[in-house]
């Protein structure tokens, strides 16, 4: 579990980040919204020690990550996985050597153990016969799907994706998007996803967060979603015809 | 930002290079990578300026010695003087500054604008010390060799363009080679080879590493560390010859 007390990010003048509270629980897809430079990124970002917040906490299954010994930030930065926009894989590296240099760095696993893990995690997210490719000779989606195979590879218990279905087409997006649920359920991860795409709100939002310059504007599931009357939730979520006709239509099926 | 704070950062910079790599295994391969890519992949450009170069000096030494009253073998003691002095150390850690440095900043700067750095970072990796300290090790240790090789070159460059052009003779001009030898003049070469080695790896890094945009500032970081790696390499190549030589 992950609990963020009262953020608060800024940049020179700017604030970015004005006093956010939220928990995200295990083994559930929490999802964070909002237009673009709503703050999601540095949010992101904040949570996974990228950007050092000004004030506020952020609290690890009840551990602080400002009160963390160097030994402990060690241990707690391989309990992260984090899927990047753009897969951030190393370009010079295969995709075995991607997925494996976690396991080389933090383990002492034989060579055979590493290659076992990294066959499971990469037939996990269903890339085999892949190992020896580069990332450029790779497709976005089956970069995004490495990218997610070297984050799970430590078998983190957290998982951190920024907008994992940017430039994917729509049904590589819903396959992306099954995925990081179906290894949030099967792992019990506690899992964070930086999205614009309604689609992955209405299919794998299990807890949504609507930012909207800095702040926590609404939180709820993708059902309450559908029922608040947050303006601000609502002309961001339906502002196309197609997903104000599913709204409407959800109402009238329940009688709202 | 001004330059006190570039200093400062680079100093801060350093200080995370110079830590103790995390694990051994990887460092070793990082390290056998660079030296491949940042010495052995210079060997051909370095030995073919240092030819051409040599041959040059020799001759224009040759073109303008022409009293009879100044021995041949002048010839061959001045430019072994020059390539050992200046040519090899200074002129072909010019030449690595472009070659090598473009290369360092682009690597490193593509890799902070596609989020591999942040990755690296994430998973608990000192990025810094991972990334630049096996580039300082290969360049500091790669290039003395390097540089030997140069001088080797050069001063037989020197001696073929006598032979074919006619312009001395070949004996005369190892006669000259032999002249005054002080082997102080090859340690002065190689100290000031190891702090320009220092200087192609750690600036163009720095350079790549706080790069802040897309292509186009990668570009631009590129040429900005060629051309603070040359003017630091000159300044250096001063204060070291005034320390040294003086």
């Amino acid at each position: 579990m992950i609990e963020v007390k009262d953020l608060r990010k800024g940049f020179g003048n700017v604030e970015v980040l004005k006093g956010i509270s939220t928990t995200f629980h295990p083994g559930k897809t929490n999802l964070i919204i909002g237009q673009s430079g709503a703050g999601k990124t540095v949010f992101l970002k904040s949570l996974i020690g990228l950007h050092h917040p000004e004030s506020g906490s952020i609290a690890f299954d009840g551990r602080l990550n400002t009160n963390f010994t160097i030994e402990e930030k060690r241990q707690w930065r391989q309990e992260i996985g984090m899927v990047f926009q753009g897969s951030a894989l190393f370009d010079s590296q295969t995709v075995e050597e991607n997925v494996i240099f976690p396991l080389k760095m933090f383990t002492n696993q034989t060579q055979s153990e590493m290659l076992d893990r990294v066959n499971f995690v990469l037939d996990r997210v269903n890339l085999k016969q892949s190992n020896h490719r580069f990332p450029a000779e790779l497709s976005g989606g089956m970069q995004k799907r490495v990218a997610i195979a070297r984050a799970i590879v430590m078998k983190p218990k957290y998982l951190f994706c920024d907008e994992p279905n940017s430039g994917l087409d729509p049904q590589t997006a819903i396959v992306i998007d099954n995925l990081i649920q179906e290894i949030t359920e099967e792992y019990q991860i506690t899992t964070v996803i930086n999205t614009h795409d309604m689609n992955s709100v209405m299919e794998i939002g299990e807890k949504i967060i609507f930012l909207k310059d800095g702040i926590k504007e609404w939180e709820g599931s993708s059902e309450e979603m559908f029922k608040t009357d947050n303006e601000a939730v609502v002309n961001f979520v339906y502002s196309s015809n197609l997903f104000k006709k599913v709204r409407q239509a959800y109402l009238n099926e329940t009688n709202l | 930002m001004n330059y006190i704070e570039h200093i400062g950062k680079y100093y801060l910079m350093l200080k995370q290079v110079f830590r103790r790599p995390q694990k051994a295994r990887i460092f070793y391969d990082a390290l056998l990578r660079e030296v491949e890519e940042l010495g052995l992949k210079s060997i051909g450009i370095i030995l073919f300026i240092s030819f051409f170069i040599g041959g040059v000096i020799a001759l224009q030494t040759a073109l303008n010695l022409d009293s009879a009253f100044i021995p041949e073998s002048l010839i061959g003691f001045a430019a072994k003087r020059s390539i050992i002095l200046e040519f090899a150390p200074t002129f072909c850690s010019i030449i690595l500054a472009g070659k090598v440095g473009s290369y360092i900043t682009s690597s490193i700067g593509t890799m902070r604008v596609t989020e591999q750095i942040d990755a690296l970072e994430v998973m608990g990796i000192n990025s810094l010390n991972h990334l630049v300290l096996p580039k300082v090790i290969a360049t500091v240790f790669f290039y003395p060799f390097l540089i030997t090789l140069g001088m080797v070159l050069g001063m037989f460059g020197g001696w073929l363009a006598g032979v074919l052009s006619g312009l001395f003779s070949g004996v005369s001009y190892i006669e000259g080679l032999q002249t005054d030898f002080n082997p102080f003049l090859i340690a002065y070469s190689l100290i000031k080879t190891l702090a320009f080695a220092f200087l192609i790896a750690t600036v163009p890094s720095y350079h790549g590493y706080y790069v802040k945009g897309g292509s186009i500032a990668v570009g631009k970081a590129s040429t900005q560390s060629v051309v603070w790696t040359t003017i630091l390499i000159v300044i250096t190549n001063y204060l070291l010859t005034q320390m040294l030589l003086t």
